[in-house]
């Protein structure tokens, strides 16, 4: 699976379109890492548990939209976008798209 | 009077470590920068010169969560009642920015270019600065490693 953010795959040439496809996931702290972070937040610095959780949820997400277009028949994804929103207090929804398309 | 001290203390704590912390990060921020200087990074879409032939072509993406520290933040809410500049809050956002963009190029170190470089910035559960909440925003970036043949 071919993945790019442009709306071509440089160096091959795009033969199908299968529309746009999706993969979200929701995901929300736990108290462990959120006790962690707040000891970290009185000196400020990089909150790697957070990363790790939201690295791992996009990664997840980006798997979700990965099946699509395989059940899809599709062997790259281009022209891919992210957007993260909150959805409730400590929680985050990872939304990825991107446009299914069959490339030689 | 003893949460008084508490409070004085954890201030003082935030702006000696948190500024110690700040300043390593932009050393290792500016050092990492110009180790990978070499793979251009940037936000057009096709700059790529007829004639070359392209062999990869994959997104790459890096992403951090930073926080603030304690001093900072309590300077940033007194900045709110005048307003004006919030010097605090700006190194923040450049330095959680500036660390997607190097993570990003760490993950593709043998390409020649990143193509529509993009970055996006969120804060985890919708409050960046409220009380009892942890001031921390996350930078990602992503974009499109291309390599050529050579």
């Amino acid at each position: 699976m071919i993945l790019t953010n442009i709306e071509t795959v440089p160096g091959k040439k795009i033969v199908e379109h299968f529309g746009v496809i999706s993969g979200s996931t929701v995901r929300a702290k736990h108290i462990g890492r959120d006790f962690m972070a707040s000891l970290k937040n009185i000196v400020g610095g990089e909150l790697k548990g957070y990363t790790e959780l939201l690295q791992d949820s996009r990664d997840e997400a980006i798997r979700r939209m990965v099946n699509q277009a395989e059940q899809l028949g599709a062997n790259a994804v281009v022209n891919i976008r992210f957007a993260t929103s909150s959805v409730a207090q400590g929680a985050s929804e990872l939304y990825v798209y991107g446009t299914a398309v069959n490339v030689e | 009077m003893g949460q008084l001290i508490i409070v004085i203390v954890l201030i003082g704590l935030g702006y000696v470590v948190g500024s110690i912390l700040e300043k390593k990060h932009y050393r290792s921020i500016i050092s990492r920068e110009a180790q990978l200087l070499h793979i251009p990074t940037v936000s057009v879409k096709n700059i790529i010169e007829d004639g070359v032939d392209i062999i990869d072509a994959r997104m790459v993406q890096g992403s951090v969560v930073i926080s603030i520290d304690h001093f900072k933040r309590i300077l940033a809410s007194l900045r709110n009642i005048f307003g004006g500049r919030v010097t605090a809050y700006e190194s923040l956002i450049d330095r959680a920015r500036r660390e997607a963009i190097l993570r990003m190029k760490e993950k593709s170190p043998n390409a020649d270019i990143v193509l529509n470089t993009r970055i996006e910035t969120s804060t985890i559960g919708r409050s960046a600065n409220s009380r009892k909440s942890i001031g921390s925003i996350e930078a990602m970036a992503y974009g499109t490693a291309i390599s050529y043949r050579k």
